[in-house]
């Protein structure tokens, strides 16, 4: 038994699982963390909320290293004389490499530094996608920034009213339908942007994140305030002799992703032509044609035959705006507001995008105002004007349907002052 | 040379960003960016990536439990380095992604992995993940860390899990099924677009601690973060600055706890779980939707929250039966239609389940398409 009794985690070891709580213990036994005591009470406050079904965390608390406003957040537990092992328990964001690929080399040195400065237990990764150093005291955050910095080279990540920690997709370090660089874009905008990232200064969190196509991987369009989602405008590459086989048999669809059930015989009418989403495909017996002009992109067919379909040559991306939770007006997914960008380094024309929306939320937005509440409170009207771009019927999936339009007054013939006496010369009262 | 606490401005780096992502690319990662051809899911949680110039990548996703310790994080390392020549990485998702270059090399990965086992009997890396199943549940921190929870984010986490366990390993489903958890309202990772998600909530106001309040707090900022204008300044008998929270306007979503210390609402018998079905962000064949709450409040039941999970199995064995190949969650329901959903579920309709929040009409029914 560890230093606390914990009945009810106990019960959390059990099943397939990986188990947290096998894991806090192994550590809290073998390992060399400083703050000897942070597993074991982490466990014990853990408990008592078991316990009690109410967290122990206290509210904030401002703690950082100088010159940054964001990377750290303050944490401190509410029973500290009962766990005094975690009477502080802040967080270190640390900025992941883009798409998260590691070597042991580096992991270990990261276990190193964080051994020798703090709990011993991480997050990989916290959900933005920093890498999340769980729980340190406030007399190591400035040790440990320092070791991260000299020694492994390696930065913060964001937190606060600031541009969060940018992210990507695996994008074409390995998928095949990586439309362009999402590791450059990300690791470009992040470096470009470090006093954004490190030093809050708009109305709230400021999201990007680089989804390499359609499919969504880093769910870009779920939750960025700028989404980068990879397209092509040319195109779908197609080799008929691989669709012969998908409709033969000898290639599995899908990869193989449905393999653990049979579907029956893989039928290219009912599984890929007939739900197409602008029916824009067609199956003659022995040939599959797309009319390319009125496909969508939206990823089955070639999700569904990867080695028959690919997509086209003529890449970049459409921006999408305005992602967010639900917190405080309602979720928004982001609207698409650009349809194709080329995505080239140095992406001067993401660059240009993004500083422009920031001129313009951060000198409209209210405090806590993410940018898709911005635009609804302003109108996207206001938004195409701020960003520059004309209106497109891309940017809707329907027009509106009230008629409460707010003509300008440069649009209306004759302006809108006039004088009441030259209508009662015509109409009486 | 250490950092100086006398000095803090000596040597000091900042602003350096992360570490350029080349740096750990495996080598065949390297030579062939940009040129993959084609993968294949082998089995359930090993891809094959093939490379226009014929080399091959294969990959082992494991299931994680994203709070690890350094231990298991070295644990992985000697793995990595045994059989990958150090390299892995990890998913959006939080699995852990094996990077194997030799094919030699991937079965005896395999068999190694599924020996290795914690002392109660979970296995430390579980392979799958892949393809028409369930993988790993993107949730935050919980009781383990956060200050704002309703219910706690590992423990559901791992109940919920070992009770799909089945369909981590497999890929039997109708199509992918990503579960998600949050562990209140701020729904921090895309809880909002799931096709199934657990998520805390409140039920009961928040508590004024009016001794306190206007220490701690900047009333207009508090006031300011209500969404339905429930709170206002108030006086207590004492003569105390305070707020005042009107009841029966409050709808319990806690950000006037977010902006100040004074006023906590979570409470063992009010909060608890909300679970919601049917979102996707994906465009693949149907627009991007979001979740829809299904069963407004489930109590919190540590350890392993039983009622949860079998809710999240019944939704997950409906759908699995029911819905056509390719279809999501959130698809099967719009098709075969809501009330088929409850009826097929078993899961009672109740008034708190109709929108009444500031897009309310757009998900009511404005047609005389129903079924009986």
């Amino acid at each position: 038994m560890g230093k606390h009794n914990t009945p009810r985690l106990d019960e959390l070891e059990k099943g397939p699982w990986p188990s947290f709580v096998s894991d806090i213990k192994q550590q809290a036994e073998k390992g060399k963390q400083a703050l000897k005591e942070a597993p074991d009470d982490l466990l014990g406050i853990l408990e008592l909320s078991y316990e009690d079904k109410v967290t122990h965390w206290k509210h904030g608390g401002i703690v950082g290293v100088f010159g940054y406003g964001g990377g750290v957040i303050g944490r401190y537990c509410d029973q500290p004389q009962k766990f005094p092992g975690v009477a502080h328990f802040h967080t270190v964001r640390v900025n992941q490499p883009a798409s998260k690929f590691y070597t042991s080399e580096f992991l270990r040195g990261l276990c190193d530094i964080w051994d020798k400065y703090g709990s011993g237990l991480t997050n990989m990764h916290g959900s933005t996608g920093d890498i999340i150093f769980l729980g340190t005291i406030t007399d190591n955050l400035e040790p440990l920034f320092f070791d991260l910095t000299h020694d492994m080279n390696q930065d913060l990540g964001g937190s606060g009213s600031n541009l969060r920690t940018p992210s990507c997709c695996i994008g074409r370090a390995r998928c095949e339908w990586g439309c362009y660089d999402t590791q450059e874009a990300c690791y470009q905008i992040t470096m470009a942007y470090q006093d954004e990232l490190h030093r809050p200064a708009f109305p709230y969190k400021f999201k990007i994140k680089f989804d390499g196509c359609p499919n969504g991987c880093v769910a870009s369009i779920a939750r960025s305030d700028i989404s980068v989602i990879g397209t092509w405008k040319d195109d779908i590459r197609m080799d008929q002799g691989a669709v012969k086989a998908y409709v033969g048999g000898e290639l599995k669809p899908n990869a193989g992703a449905h393999a653990s059930r049979d579907w029956g015989k893989f039928d290219i009418m009912k599984e890929v032509v007939d739900l197409c989403p602008s029916g824009c495909m067609w199956w003659d017996g022995s040939k599959l044609s797309i009319n390319n002009k009125e496909c969508v992109r939206c990823m089955h067919c070639l999700n569904t035959m990867p080695r028959a379909l690919r997509i086209g040559t003529e890449t970049g991306a459409s921006l999408l705006f305005g992602a967010k939770a639900p917190i405080l007006e309602g979720a928004q997914m982001s609207t698409l507001g650009i349809p194709f960008l080329p995505m080239e380094p140095p992406f001067d024309d993401l660059k240009e995008v993004v500083e422009k929306v920031w001129d313009w939320w951060m000198e409209e937005g209210k405090n806590r105002e993410r940018l898709g509440e911005l635009i609804q409170r302003e109108s996207w009207q206001t938004f195409l004007k701020v960003m520059e771009l004309e209106p497109d019927p891309r940017m809707v999936d329907e027009p509106r349907s009230n008629p409460y339009i707010f003509w300008r007054e440069e649009e209306v013939e004759g302006g809108w002052t006039r004088d009441i006496k030259d209508y009662r010369a015509k109409h009486m009262r | 040379m250490p950092y100086d606490p006398s000095d803090p401005q000596k040597d000091r780096i900042t602003d350096i960003g992360p570490r350029y992502y080349k740096d750990f690319f495996p080598p065949v990662v390297e030579r062939n960016y940009g040129k993959w051809l084609y993968h294949e899911i082998l089995e359930p949680g090993v891809l094959v990536h093939v490379s226009e110039t014929g080399e091959e990548l294969y990959t082992v996703r494991c299931g994680n439990a994203r709070l690890i310790s350094n231990e298991h994080i070295r644990e992985m390392c000697d793995i990595a380095d045994k059989y990958c020549d150090g390299y892995l990485r990890f998913t959006t998702r939080n699995n852990i992604e094996f990077l194997v270059s030799d094919k030699a090399k991937l079965k005896p990965l395999l068999d190694d992995l599924k020996g290795r086992k914690f002392p109660g009997g979970s296995y430390r890396f579980p392979a799958g993940g892949t393809g028409a199943g369930v993988t790993n549940i993107v949730h935050t921190q919980g009781w383990v860390h956060c200050h704002t929870p309703a219910i706690d984010a590992s423990g559901v986490v791992k109940a919920v899990m070992d009770g799909i366990f089945d369909d981590f390993g497999s890929m039997k489903l109708p199509a992918q099924v990503r579960v998600s958890l949050a562990c209140c309202l701020n729904m921090c990772g895309a809880v909002h677009c799931s096709d199934i998600a657990i998520l805390g909530i409140h039920r009961k106001p928040p508590m004024i601690d009016h001794e306190w309040i206007d220490k701690l707090c900047e009333l207009p900022l508090a006031i300011a973060a209500c969404p339905t204008a429930a709170i206002k300044p108030a006086k207590t008998a004492e003569g105390l600055k305070s707020l005042e929270v009107n009841a029966t306007r409050c709808m319990f979503c806690g950000n006037c706890y977010t902006m100040c210390a004074a006023m906590p609402l979570a409470d063992e018998a009010g909060s608890g779980v909300a679970i919601l079905v049917g979102g996707k962000l994906s465009n693949r064949i149907s627009k991007p939707k979001f979740s829809k709450v299904v069963i407004p409040f489930i109590p919190n039941e540590p350890p392993r929250w039983d009622t949860t999970v079998k809710a999240v199995k019944k939704i997950l064995d409906v759908y699995a039966k029911d819905a056509r190949k390719y279809e999501r969650v959130g698809d099967w329901a719009q098709r075969i239609g809501w009330e088929r959903f409850f009826e097929k579920t078993d899961i009672p309709f109740s008034h708190h389940l109709i929108d009444d929040y500031r897009f309310a009409y757009t998900t009511w029914r404005q047609s005389t398409q129903f079924k009986y």
